[in-house]
């Protein structure tokens, strides 16, 4: 055969490697998630595993895991090799940290990398990272005030040295932790899938005659950098900018976004952003850049795989100091909280840029309903008026809003985005906790009226056991500032906490639901996507018919007259868009 | 006319398609293929059998069974075709089967879609009552609105109902109050009970499950009894039995009640099939491979036992995604499935890689080689310009397949933009569906705590010959069993199955809290319920239960499954639980987590009745090679060379011939690849039996 056949055959081979590379990388993902015991883990997906070279690039990471881990796992590796280059590593060896600030924005998540041995030589290492639920401290939440009170620091440290674990270190994590047994099998699940994915390739290096992973890494990282170049340079060039307001803790938060496409790629700059909050809501930069780069790949590029070529055009900064940016020891643990905001910021500079390509506001923030009862969680009034000893619990409940509209589609209702966090069975929480969950269904007229109609909140009901009461750890957002609407859409319906009677609650912090009250939750709706009155008539009605719509808000929103049963008036709805059009 | 005393059996798969029956008597065994009737499929299985029939010259009371699996019920819900729905729910639960697990399956993907429920918002009717997680009443269900709920349900001309109510699984008084009030008021209203479907925690699952059941009931249970009609009609006498999804056959009352448990029950066959090969065989460590047109489907079976699940989505938005469907609680066998078959489509993707399936050509207009309009190039384009098919021995010469236009295909589509010839553009193809298909097994092992390696390959499907030495190199397994009538492979599993049903239950326990009485009890129940179904389809059949618990660690997320024995407990017999558990979680994950607690999520029964011995097959002497019939050179994509392959006809191997690698081995329907790795022989039972051979030097 010709010398062409055999290049062939080589660049059928690189392909074919790239492949096995992104299904080793999976494996080593579903082997965590298989084997790890925290919900958040299991549950949730709180994961993210990945193939690294020499250098420290990522050369694959796989589909399964978060958003929060994109390439802030990625930037880890490089810290650790920093800290213990390749002439320092031995086989056998396997490190670790949970530092916020080289990792993954919290003390929650652990990150252990292994590196790859083959004849006695370092070809790569494999890193995993996974939210634990519990590392001691105060707990998850935004109550601390630095991250010296969030719990327990790992700096980065062989956790196995040469095949050895690493007894000390586990010694001292267990006795400085809620949940020592479940963190212990953790820390084993994140060793085992490293070995598992560590293993697969060697079995493919051993397949394919590869002595490194050289060659195969610069082709990778080369033509997905070119592939995400390419998608970029069909994009207008320029800046632009947006800004976005939250509720905060206690007081609201701007951030703010210049975002600029060049040749070189695309740049987010936060200036302008607020400062640090006192409460455990602060954002890390390497988290920051996590759903930074998420929101833009969704829009720019998003078929083309995670690794150091296609991450690295993805560029981000924010002034130290701002909640985007915070350094030592500002508190971090709830960060998330902020971070899913920036998927909307990002949009809304996009949107600039491609109108017809990006997606209106959506609730973005996950409701995480964290429930806690027993005599010392509630306040003394309710104490006084319990009939009974309340029981002690802690619970956590994952809830979404509505996603915004899309420029062809309705949006999402209650749907997680841009987190991927499933929501947990009312029937199983109630088996675990002594609560009542009332009511968790779609909230009428939530979402945000438009050509394409945001997608629905719900609307939460949640009691005591036998009415007994509890309180809340609230940390909701978009209660006072919703989903704004894009190209004559309509916002969504802000979120609002309560109870049963009426009275309100605030948004953040801990409060007591009174005996035989509830908790009312309405979580908020995805903003609308184009002038409602342009909604066929049609479909506003069967809103109505199904109930998303009421037939006030028909006529208010979308100008179409509809009865309470769904019927549509056509010669009615055309006088309404007749007078609205004059 | 036909020898007396040998027993007539008969198996009846319904495709999309073709409806396929295979005829058994002793030994001789006859198929026919005929043309699916979608508006009347009993009318197609009328024609069929007849057709088998006439050609064995047996007469219908001779016939002691017929078996019959179908897509029918999986149809209606891709189609949409059910019966117009309504669920009647707790009231502040409404849109469970809507709002499912708030996630989406599709991280990057912003435009993807949800699944959409099978009964729309505004048949969804919600009733005030409420049970708590121990199944006390907290809120007394409201007749009346039941009684409200019953006339609307009749002014919108509602067909059939699904009750779901909240913690229905541990109390079924609610479900079943409302089940009376809806009969009093409409007789004709089909009605399925979450409670009785699919009694287990978590609404959304078990609503999901109701309301599909409920959607497909009035047009299964049409159909079913029309069949039966028409067989009783024709002069049959035997029982008419169906397939479940969860690998046993059950009687026509069972189907007609539980038609969602049918929703698999084609592509199980496959499975069963396998397996039964694998009982024979003596092979306790089996992957079985079914490729054909469209799909690849693989399922693992450990002691000729296919692995179960009860998870199962159907109607998936994308065919391939986990968590795009609408998901089940029913028995299933557990197989992968992902778009690499014989037509699946090959493009360039945007980072210049080759890329196949899940889009595929389908019959029409097929691939680029069957000359009926077909521009892109597929799967097979690749295997007949990569020299493994003969293009004028395809299915036995019906279609002489044209390698230009294979060729053509694959140049512009593939070997242009990668400046690749056409052979090298189809060896890229060929590779990139072998590492699709190697990787969903390798993921889907890991998923359930698998290993491959040591495991024997079942293949089967008009494609999977061509592909399995191949997936076997790259999966590192060594011995491959190519069974003969592996083309209708499905409807022969059907008469191997076993009659047997399976319930699930939730009863839900802390190990450290045990309660005997209630977990005796819960398991007589299950175990009456499912033996009063098998001794419907055979009565006094000596039967076997199998009982196991779905366990977990106090708090963590996926359950196992734990063998349990068959034994009346006692208090103290926690210790046995915590150990099964224990051995069954390391067996798993290596590794055991001493001093936590445990927790019994839910029950299984399964009662089976026990099926025939089979005959183990001895390994057969060494007898001559088959005469060779000419050489092809073939492109090997495990060295990237052409190598000489020697031709052969499968029809010309005596039991115990062997040939090495590489190698064709012709029949009508289908190649047989064997790579420059393996040898070939043939089985007392006809099966090319693949063997790696030592390693070769570099002149293979």
């Amino acid at each position: 055969m010709n010398g062409n056949t055999h290049s062939g055959l080589a660049q059928i081979q690189a392909q074919i490697m790239w492949s096995r590379l992104i299904s080793v990388v999976e494996e080593q993902a579903q082997t965590l998630l298989r084997t790890a015991f925290s919900t958040t883990v299991r549950e949730a997906g709180d994961l993210s595993a990945g193939v690294f070279d020499t250098k420290g690039r990522m050369l694959a990471q796989a589909v399964t895991g978060t958003p929060g881990h994109v390439n802030s796992m990625a930037i880890a590796v490089q810290h650790f090799l920093a800290r213990y280059p390749n002439e320092a590593m031995r086989e056998g060896d396997v490190y670790i940290t949970n530092d916020p600030w080289l990792t993954c924005g919290h003390l929650h998540d652990l990150t252990v990398v292994t590196p790859v041995f083959r004849e006695g030589r370092i070809i790569g290492s494999f890193a995993c990272t996974a939210h634990v639920v519990d590392i001691g401290g105060r707990g998850f939440g935004p109550d601390a005030r630095s991250v010296f009170e969030e719990g327990l620091y790992i700096p980065i440290m062989p956790l196995v040295r040469e095949g050895r674990i690493n007894e000390d270190l586990l010694e001292m994590v267990r006795w400085n932790v809620r949940e020592p047994l479940q963190l212990e099998g953790d820390v084993h699940s994140l060793i085992a899938c490293n070995r598992a994915g560590a293993d697969r390739l060697l079995a493919m290096m051993d397949e394919f005659g590869l002595t490194d992973l050289d060659a195969l890494g610069e082709e990778i990282i080369e033509r997905s950098r070119a592939a995400t170049l390419a998608a970029i340079a069909e994009l207008p060039k320029g800046t632009y900018r947006n800004t976005l307001t939250m509720d905060g803790y206690d007081e609201p938060i701007t951030l703010a976004a210049a975002m600029t496409i060049s040749g070189e790629g695309i740049h987010v700059d936060f200036t302008g952003t607020s400062p640090a909050s006192n409460h455990g809501i602060n954002v890390v930069l390497n988290y920051t850049t996590a759903y930074t780069s998420f929101g833009l790949k969704c829009i720019v590029a998003k078929d083309i795989p995670n690794n150091a070529g296609s991450l690295a055009p993805l560029t981000v900064s924010a002034p130290e100091g701002s909640i985007l940016n915070v350094p030592r020891p500002w508190p971090v643990a709830a960060r998330h909280v902020i971070g899913h905001m920036l998927p909307d910021l990002v949009f809304g500079c996009l949107h600039q840029a491609i109108p017809e390509r990006v997606p209106a506001e959506g609730a973005a923030s996950l409701w995480i309903v964290q429930l806690r009862g027993g005599a010392t969680a509630i306040d003394s009034e309710a104490r006084r008026n319990a009939a009974f000893d309340p029981p002690e619990f802690e619970v956590a409940l994952f809830n979404s809003g509505g996603a915004g509209a899309r420029p062809t589609k309705d949006g999402l209702s209650a749907t997680a985005f841009p987190s991927g966090v499933r929501t947990i069975p009312a029937e199983a929480t109630e088996t675990v906790a002594p609560i009542v969950i009332w009511r968790k269904e779609l909230a009428e007229d939530t979402g945000g009226a438009g050509l394409l109609r945001g997608g629905l909140g719900q609307v939460m009901e949640i009691g005591g056991a036998d009415g007994a009461p509890f309180s809340v750890l609230a940390q909701f957002e978009r209660i006072h500032n919703p989903a704004r609407g894009r190209g004559g859409g309509l916002d969504g319906a802000a979120g609002s906490v309560a109870l049963d009677d009426g009275a309100k609650l605030r948004g953040k912090g801990q409060q007591t639901i009174p005996p035989g009250q509830r908790l009312k939750l309405v979580l908020p709706g995805g903003a609308g996507y184009g002038d409602p009155r342009d909604r066929a008539a049609e479909d506003v009605a069967a809103d109505v018919r199904n109930d998303l719509v009421s037939p006030e808000a028909a006529r208010r929103d979308y100008a179409v007259a509809v009865s309470a049963g769904g019927t549509l008036d056509e010669a009615a709805t055309a006088a309404l868009r007749g007078a609205g059009a004059e | 006319m036909a020898e007396s005393g040998a027993e007539v059996r008969i198996g009846v798969d319904i495709g999309g398609t073709f409806t396929d029956i295979v005829l058994e008597r002793g030994p001789e065994r006859i198929t026919a293929k005929v043309l699916t009737t979608p508006d009347a499929p009993e009318e197609g299985v009328r024609q069929g059998l007849a057709q088998a029939m006439v050609s064995c010259g047996a007469v219908p009371h001779e016939v002691a069974l017929v078996i019959h699996g179908t897509t029918l019920a999986t149809n209606a819900m891709i189609e949409r075709k059910g019966a117009r729905t309504a669920l009647i729910t707790t009231e502040g639960f409404r849109d469970s089967i809507e709002m499912g697990t708030e996630s989406r399956f599709e991280q990057y993907d912003i435009d993807m879609e949800k699944p959409v429920p099978l009964v729309p918002r505004q048949w969804r009717s919600p009733i005030p009552e409420r049970l708590n997680a121990s199944g006390d009443p907290i809120l007394p269900l409201d007749e009346a609105a039941v009684e409200a709920t019953a006339a609307r349900l009749a002014a919108d001309g509602i067909e059939s109902a699904a009750i779901g109510l909240l913690h229905s699984y541990v109390n079924p008084a609610h479900e079943r109050r409302v089940r009376d009030i809806l009969r009093e008021a409409l007789p004709d209203l089909a009605i399925t009970l979450s409670s009785e479907v699919a009694p287990e925690m978590r609404e959304y699952e078990r609503f999901s499950t109701a309301c599909a059941n409920a959607y497909v009931q009035p047009v299964m249970a049409r159909y079913l009894r029309n069949l039966e009609d028409g067989l009783r009609e024709a002069g049959f006498t035997c029982p008419l039995f169906v397939m479940l999804s969860g690998g046993g056959v059950a009687d026509i009352g069972t189907a007609i009640r539980f038609p969602i448990r049918l929703v698999e029950s084609g592509p199980v066959g496959g499975a069963v099939f396998a397996s039964h090969v694998a009982r024979q065989c003596g092979l306790d460590r089996v992957l079985s491979f079914d490729m054909g047109g469209t799909t690849a489907k693989i399922c693992l079976i450990d002691d000729a036992q296919p692995q179960t699940t009860r998870a199962f989505e159907v109607a998936r938005a994308h065919r391939f995604l986990k968590g795009s469907g609408l998901p089940l609680r029913i028995p299933v066998i557990e197989m992968v499935e992902i778009g690499a078959g014989g037509g699946s489509i090959a493009v360039v993707d945007r980072l210049g890689r080759i890329a196949v399936g899940p889009e595929s050509a389908g019959a029409q207009p097929g691939p680029a080689c069957y000359g009926q309009g077909g521009t892109e190039p597929t799967v097979t384009d690749a295997d007949l310009a990569m020299g493994r098919i003969d293009p004028a021995e395809f299915s036995g010469g019906r279609i002489v397949l044209d390698g230009q236009a294979a060729s053509d295909a694959l140049s512009s589509a593939i070997g242009t933009p990668l400046s690749l010839e056409p052979q090298m553009a189809a060896l890229g193809v060929s590779e990139m569906v072998g590492e699709n298909m190697a990787g969903a097994a390798r993921v889907h092992a890991i998923e359930i705590g698998a290993t491959l390696g040591e495991r024997t390959m079942i293949a089967f499907g008009g494609a999977a010959p061509l592909h399995a030495a191949r997936l076997a190199e790259k999966l590192d397994m060594d011995r491959i069993l190519i069974p003969s009538a592996a083309a209708v492979g499905s409807a022969v599993g059907f008469l191997r199955a076993p009659v047997a049903y399976e319930v699930v239950r939730s009863a839900y326990q802390v190990v450290s809290a045990f309660n005997p009485e209630l977990t005796n009890r819960v398991l007589e129940e299950m175990r009456d319920e499912a033996a009063a179904i098998v001794a419907r389809g055979e009565p006094g059949a000596p039967t076997r239960e199998h009982r196991s618990a779905y366990m977990r660690y106090l708090g963590q997320g996926h359950e196992v499954v734990v063998p349990l024995p068959n034994r009346t407990w006692a208090r103290e017999d926690t210790a046995i639980i915590r150990e099964a558990f224990e051995t069954a979680y390391e067996a798993l994950y290596g590794r055991i987590i001493p001093n936590l607690d445990l927790e019994i999520v839910s029950w299984s029964v399964g009662v089976s009745a026990v099926p025939e011995a089979v005959a183990f097959i001895d390994p057969s002497p060494e007898a001559a090679a088959p005469p060779e019939r000419g050489v092809r050179p073939v492109l090997d994509p495990g060295s990237g060379r052409v190598v000489e392959a020697t031709l052969y006809r499968r029809a010309d191997f005596t039991p115990g011939a062997r040939v090495d690698g590489p190698a064709l081995i012709v029949e009508t329907d289908t190649t047989t690849v064997v790579s420059t790795a393996f040898a070939a022989s043939v089985d007392a039972l006809g099966a090319i039996v693949l063997e790696r051979r030592p390693p070769q030097g570099e002149d293979a």
